[in-house]
């Protein structure tokens, strides 16, 4: 491997860490959409502070853009609360119209600078070894590494420092209001973090690539976890994995690296969610075959406890019944009948079934729930 | 089969052995349900007793995993055009551009079939019953300008429009004025007085025995039913109330509830 | 002028015009649909989905003719539905994160295919990256013509099922009990959403195509409470934007998707902000007045209630120091000289205030009304 592969890899590692740690805060409060638009209008943001700065290596790009991010979160707000579109809605109308002037003035820019529509949304993480970070004529590696790398650690440094205040006012938002903890600063700290990391992202992985890692890789831990810490870590990892998979899929392909890396998401993300090991597809289907068995098995107790005793009995615990009642095809019913009997729950009198001392308890547990 | 055991005719609702699971967590067990011509009929129970999921099994709205409806001894698909609904009223979107009329007339469409758009004889239907619900001068309102109990008197008259047999109403009374309420109440018992039969899912224990002639005491599984005087008792009561008490305060309340059957 | 003129006479300017109109109604009519149904961000995430649908056409096909393209993008963003509604059914994942996750791995997808497409010959492949922002310019008779075919289908299924999507729109349930099958219905309706977005695609580009879905419904919304007229105005106000945007960014040559796309947004701020009865300006002059109304009321109340305690004259002066105290001074002050243009009230030689007898009439009355009740809506 050539430096300029190491560097390539060890940028989209880190931001694919960056990412993903907002991003499993926007997946819990069911904001996912927001990074889309983010990862859009921050463009605006950048083209703003260029006119003022007209250097495209300055920081201040970076502060312009998490500005305009977070102008992006107070439009759609303040639009949807006017109460005469959707939330939904709001969001679709107001990206679009930040990013659309984003474009327009890049394009009246065209030809001074190297700024373009394109590279913002397909990103060229390609270029990023090549924009090196030298102070003093000593290189210290790429500046989109440097970046990131501040940009992780501040999103480290928040999350550890407003946990408890995050979680809270994730899973209870009224609560955290009670106890003090605004939801609302909790609600633009979080997007004040998704702008900075979608603005320094996209430089070097393009803005719908971000949108991939920030949602992707939580999504996949969400479906392996219910603990938030360690759904934190799931997603950086998975985040990081899928990062380096997709580098080495567009090094197979000779394809676009940002693109390559998304896919690699969208198939961790399958991957997870067929074989996780409590929700996934596949897990969940053997598991609702077993439950088919035992909610069966306790439909025909309940089903005889209900009509024990009843003059309705002789008609309703004849075993060929059941099949016509509970709509079970005859070889199922008989299973069902054979299991319940092999248990001691049931016996066949006079083809009657009828309950034993243990099967009229267990029917009265089933229906007690 | 069992049709005709208990009147002459069949009854308006049959139910049998109706179970339900959303993802294999019951929500209905075994439950029967007969309904007679003619009776205003209350489904109580705590809340998460199933009376709204027992309301849309027997609209065909969910599959059951067992059991079976009739309407008049009849499969639900047959008697569709025999069966009105009156949903929850917050179910919908009432900020959808669309007047008062417009949608009584909705009630209409399942008689129109494909493509035919409703005409003018549609429309006088559904004027008619929006007098009837005493909303005629609300015809062109928009629907979000209508406060909550004239939304809930719009929906009545989009299923009076439906000129069917049974109806069913899931809270017809939930979050409604005081005129409303006794609107609703003089229709039901107009509606009775024509033959046909209401089934509704009620929340007010007080109105219960003044409103309705049966009731139907759910929780996960039927408690009882019958007439409200024989049905409606405070040992029943307990039995379905209970249940939900057992599920929060531990088990010796549960217990207690046992033995004391 | 210049541009107005040349619709008539240039070729190209006339196809433009016509193309971006047809888009236009098309997107704006059954899009209206998508706003009603809180469907705004699936067409985003369908409209950037249907990037790979277009790359993968091509590619397979090597035509670049505009029914092929369309029919890619249909598929792709048909697809990425799919995939949104089975993964929010099937697992805990809800639909916003199934959204964005599709719309970028597929968004991802096809920049791969395209780089598959930019190592082929030169010839043919120029065009597919405008797919990103649209190329008004670049629109042929052929693609005017594709648009309006595939458009037409889909409005012609929108007025021939109106009262089934419309009842499917309000309440479905209800329509499930009336035995419409609705589970058809809404796949139908989606699939109008889907010809909503791939009619613009060229035009717009996948990246912006959604806000020409919203845009028009959500402005046509704020003018009428009638769906029909609703529907209508959105086909005008889509084909509007799409005109006017097209023309204007031929003629500044700028990037036609934005540009179509601003066009739209100003439609809806100006209606959400003056549509008559639902604009906001509207609704914060009536707050406004209601507010004063209210302030002028609780004043007049405030002197009948001075005066009731001075007992016999009704119309002796006040001192009101007490009311500038509970009311603050400048809402008593303003109210006191609107009280008193109208002869509802009088300044006394004192300084002090009271009600003329026309004044304690209006608070008799005011007060009866708030006593008597069910009076309001």
């Amino acid at each position: 491997m050539t430096s300029a592969q190491i560097d390539v890899l060890l940028v989209a590692v880190v931001v694919a860490a960056a990412c993903a740690i907002p991003g499993t805060f926007l997946v819990l409060r069911r904001m996912a959409m927001m990074s889309d638009a983010i990862s859009h209008t921050v463009l605006l943001g950048i083209v703003l502070a260029f006119f003022v700065v007209s250097d495209l290596g300055s920081p201040i790009l970076i502060a312009g853009a998490a500005l305009v991010g977070l102008l992006t979160v107070v439009l759609v707000e303040a639009v949807s609360r006017t109460g005469l579109v959707r939330e939904d809605a709001a969001i679709g109308l107001v990206f679009p119209a930040l990013f659309s002037i984003a474009v327009i003035l890049i394009s009246s820019l065209a030809g001074d600078v190297h700024l373009d529509s394109d590279a913002v949304l397909l990103g060229e993480i390609a270029f990023a070894p090549f924009n090196r970070f030298a102070p003093f004529s000593v290189d210290l590696g790429p500046i989109a590494l440097w970046v990131m790398g501040a940009i992780l650690l501040i999103n480290l440094a928040c999350t550890a420092l407003f946990f408890k205040e995050l979680k809270l006012a994730t899973f209870d938002p009224a609560l955290a209001a009670a106890l003090g903890f605004s939801p609302a600063i909790v609600h633009y700290g979080l997007m004040s973090l998704v702008s900075i990391t979608a603005v320094g992202a996209f430089d070097a992985v393009g803005s719908i690539l971000v949108v991939a890692l920030m949602i992707g890789p939580p999504a996949a831990a969400y479906l392996l976890t219910d603990r938030l810490p360690r759904m934190l870590g799931l997603s950086v990892a998975i985040g990081a994995a899928s990062a380096v998979a997709g580098y080495w899929l567009a090094r197979v392909l000779d394809a676009n690296i940002a693109g390559s890396m998304a896919t690699a998401v969208g198939i961790a993300f399958i991957l997870v969610l067929l074989l996780a090991p409590q929700r996934g597809l596949v897990a969940t289907a053997r598991r609702q075959r077993r439950q088919r068995w035992t909610f069966a098995r306790q439909m025909l107790l309940i089903h005889l406890a209900t009509h024990e005793g009843t003059p309705a009995e002789t008609d309703e615990s004849r075993p060929d019944h059941m099949q016509r009642h509970m709509r079970w095809p005859p070889a199922f019913a008989n299973r069902v009948v054979r299991t319940a009997t092999e248990r001691g729950l049931i016996v066949l009198e006079n083809d009657q079934l009828r309950l034993t001392a243990q099967g009229r308890h267990e029917a009265r547990a089933a229906a007690v729930r | 089969m069992r049709i005709g055991l208990r009147t002459g005719g069949a009854l308006a609702i049959q139910a049998t052995d109706l179970t339900l699971a959303y993802q294999q967590r019951p929500v209905l067990w075994d439950v029967d349900l007969e309904v007679p011509q003619g009776v205003l009929m209350a489904i109580v129970g705590p809340n998460g007793a199933g009376k709204t999921t027992l309301l849309r099994a027997v609209l065909g709205l969910l599959q059951p995993a067992a059991g079976e409806v009739l309407i008049f001894g009849q499969p639900y698909a047959s008697q569709r055009r025999r069966v009105a609904y009156v949903p929850q009223r917050g179910s919908v979107d009432w900020d959808f551009p669309t007047t008062a009329l417009d949608i009584v007339t909705m009630g209409t469409y399942g008689g129109l079939g494909w493509v035919r758009r409703p005409g003018s004889s549609e429309r006088a239907r559904a004027a008619a019953a929006l007098t009837e619900v005493g909303m005629e001068c609300y015809a062109d309102r928009q629907i979000s300008q209508l406060s909550g109990g004239q939304q809930q008197r719009i929906f009545l008259a989009r299923a009076l429009v439906q000129d069917a047999d049974v109806y069913l109403m899931d809270e017809p009374f939930q979050g409604v004025d005081a005129t409303t309420e006794r609107a609703i109440v003089e229709l039901l018992r107009a509606l009775r007085a024509d033959g046909k039969t209401v089934v509704a899912v009620h929340h007010d224990l007080q109105t219960v025995t003044e409103y309705f002639d049966e009731v139907t005491l759910l929780n996960v599984r039927r408690i009882a039913g019958g007439p409200v005087e024989r049905v409606f008792t405070e040992e029943n009561l307990r039995h379905t109330y209970g249940g939900r008490v057992a599920g929060i305060g531990g088990r010796a309340m549960g217990n207690d509830l046992e033995s004391a059957s | 002028m210049d541009v107005l003129g040349g619709l008539f006479v240039d070729h190209t300017l006339r196809t433009v015009a016509l193309g971006s109109a047809t888009l236009g109604i098309v997107s704006g009519a059954l899009g209206a649909f998508a706003v009603l149904r809180r469907q705004a961000l699936l067409g985003d995430a369908m409209s950037h989905a249907a990037l790979p649908g277009v790359a993968l056409a091509f590619l397979m096909t090597g035509s670049r003719a505009p029914l092929v393209l369309m029919l890619g993008a249909a598929i792709a963003g048909w697809l990425a539905a799919l995939a949104i509604i089975g993964v929010a059914r099937t697992s805990r994942i809800k639909t916003d994160s199934a959204m964005a996750l599709t719309l970028s791995v597929f968004f991802g997808a096809g920049l791969v295919v395209l780089t598959f497409i930019q190592r082929q010959p030169a010839a043919g492949k120029a065009g597919l990256d405008k797919f990103l922002f649209g190329q008004a310019a670049a629109m042929l008779e052929s693609d005017v013509i594709t648009m309006a075919a595939v458009g037409a289908l889909g409005l012609f299924a929108l007025l021939a099922l109106w009262k089934e999507f419309k009842l499917l729109s309000f309440d479905p349930d209800f329509a499930a009990t009336l035995g419409m099958p609705t589970r058809r219905l809404d796949i139908l309706l989606t699939g109008l959403l889907v010809i909503a977005i791939v009619v613009g695609l060229k035009t717009v580009g996948v990246v912006l195509m959604s806000a020409m879905v919203v845009a028009p419904g959500a402005a046509a919304r704020q003018w009428t409470n009638h769906l029909g007229v609703m529907v209508t105005l959105a086909a005008l106000f889509g084909a509007a934007a799409g005109v006017l945007g097209a023309l204007l960014s031929t003629t500044a040559e700028t990037s036609t998707g934005p540009t179509i796309v601003l066009v739209a947004t100003g439609l809806v701020v100006v209606s959400l902000l003056f549509a008559p009865a639902r604009g906001v300006v509207w609704a914060r002059i009536r707050a406004w007045r209601s507010r004063r109304m209210l302030a002028l009321e609780a004043v007049i109340a405030d002197l009948a209630s001075l005066a009731a305690q001075h007992g016999s004259n009704a119309t002796h002066p006040h001192d009101i120091g007490a009311l500038n105290a509970v009311r603050g001074r400048a809402v008593v002050e303003r109210a006191l000289s609107e009280l008193a243009a109208d002869g509802l009230a009088r300044q006394h030689d004192t300084g002090g205030w009271s009600l003329t007898p026309r004044g304690l009439a209006e608070a008799d009355r005011l007060a009866r009304s708030r006593r008597a009740p069910g009076v309001a809506r």
